[in-house]
């Protein structure tokens, strides 16, 4: 089986999970929502100050979002020794993690879509003529995201406490991802919306950086 | 035993003499004077982190690719060293920045690397006291911490990209650097002191973990056998 059909398979059971459960996206939506009205309360900032603090508040949100969503990834293998069965599989470690890695990111893509409209209102930003570059900061982003976030899964599932280790683990390593997510981001909220290539290209850095290590990686993460 | 303690006796008559050339012999620095003299330690300090980091790096990597339990206690102890170092590095640039710069504290690139630095290696020894099978715990930190040392240039980068204040080195700068000769001697010294420091304590790290491991299996293979002859009657069943 190849790795793609592999990952493809891993991807669809993770989707049909949520789609019948349907937990993992609510609560990522509804924290994300309440961390955006928090620091609203916090920070009480007028419309300059949106439109200064906003990016940065996006990011904080989905970081933190993501941190918790991510947990039960690796986690939820465990209650039923689930992963066991997945890796008598005779597929490669790296389909299972890719196929967890392209679930995750489309469960963070999906919380994204409904929360950045509704952040748009909220702060009083205009999302016309940008939508699709935003769409592309976003995604390099929550690759990144999602790439570590799924590997430190698996790592924090064998822990003691793993839903306080993840983000332990996670946010202090997502730091450059932060600054370049923002600063990318805030170039497209400025008065004058522009791309700004250096920070594009570092998101893809950190994106393949993380992706090759985990590549590399996968035989020892997920062996027994 | 004897030159284990020799050189242990002779490393700290190094970092005696490290800090007195660095207190009193090293030349006055025209604008900064006494103060500029936390310097020799703190460049040594990193020296130590990088030297430390960097070995655990290399132990991460050994321990995935041979299995063989000792580069697992390399990096552990390597790790510990390391958070030590940098913690120090870390409150000597604190105690400096505040008369130099006039704040204790900025974002720029070096700090906040470093600070960065610190928080993933401390959480890679929280990792490790947080997973109980001694193979499991070495392959999930040893992950963790190749994603941790990838990471760091990365924080630098992106830092220097955003903004950075940090003085430019001098001390390698060339011969138009400024640096007074006997200024870079005291700074080598203080730095190969605190480098062979860092080393022993490494190494004496190394060899505690390594009888933590013996004396864990030592356990195990007690109690196996009081298992065994606890449970001897119910082997002679079919």
């Amino acid at each position: 089986m190849t790795l793609a059909r592999a990952a493809a398979i891993i991807l669809t059971k993770e989707l049909r999970l949520e789609f019948r459960a349907r937990e993992l996206l609510t609560i990522t939506v509804v924290f994300a929502l309440v961390i955006v009205v928090l620091f609203s309360f916090a920070f009480d900032p007028t419309a300059g100050e949106s439109r200064r603090y906003g990016p940065g508040l996006l990011w904080i949100a989905f970081l933190f979002a993501g941190s918790l969503m991510l947990n039960p990834s690796f986690a939820r293998e465990q209650s039923n020794q689930t992963l066991d069965a997945l890796r008598m599989a005779p597929v490669s470690p790296f389909a299972i993690l890719a196929g967890k890695m392209l679930a995750n990111l489309v469960f963070l893509g999906v919380a994204e879509l409904i929360l950045v409209p509704v952040f748009a209102v909220l702060y009083n930003l205009s999302l016309a003529g940008i939508v699709g570059r935003l769409a592309l900061v976003l995604l390099l982003g929550t690759i990144g995201l999602v790439v570590t976030g799924t590997v430190f899964s698996a790592v924090a599932s064998h822990a003691r406490m793993r839903e306080l280790l993840l983000p332990l683990l996670l946010l202090p390593l997502l730091a450059p991802l932060l600054i370049a997510a923002v600063e990318a981001t805030a170039a497209l909220f400025a008065e004058q919306p522009s791309l700004d290539r250096a920070w594009l290209i570092f998101l893809a850095g950190f994106d393949i950086v993380f992706l090759t290590a985990s590549w590399l990686l996968s035989d020892y993460l997920l062996e027994e | 035993m004897k030159a284990r303690a020799a050189i242990t006796v002779a490393a700290a008559g190094l970092i005696f003499f490290a800090g007195y050339a660095a207190l009193f012999i090293a030349p006055d620095e025209a604008t900064m004077h006494e103060i500029q003299r936390v310097f020799y330690f703190h460049i040594s300090l990193w020296t130590g982190m990088y030297t430390a980091l960097g070995l655990a790096f290399v132990a991460n990597v050994a321990w995935l690719v041979t299995r063989q339990p000792k580069w697992d206690w390399l990096g552990v102890s390597a790790v510990e060293v390391g958070v030590v170092c940098c913690t120090g590095g870390l409150i000597t640039g604190v105690l400096w920045g505040k008369p130099a710069w006039g704040i204790w504290w900025t974002w720029d690139a070096r700090l906040t690397t470093c600070f960065i630095l610190w928080l993933l290696y401390i959480s890679y020894l929280i990792l490790r006291g947080l997973i109980e099978e001694p193979p499991r715990r070495a392959t999930l930190s040893a992950v963790f911490g190749i994603f941790a040392f990838l990471d760091a240039p990365l924080v630098y980068v992106s830092n220097r990209l955003w903004r950075t204040q940090h003085p430019a080195p001098v001390l390698f700068g060339g011969p138009d650097a400024g640096l007074d000769p006997v200024m870079v001697r005291v700074m080598l010294l203080c730095m190969v002191a605190v480098v062979i420091v860092t080393l022993i304590v490494l190494v004496d790290r190394y060899r505690l973990e390594g009888m933590r491991h013996d004396l864990d299996e030592l356990r195990l293979a007690a109690e196996a056998r009081e298992f065994k002859s606890n449970s001897a009657p119910i082997k002679e069943l079919p």
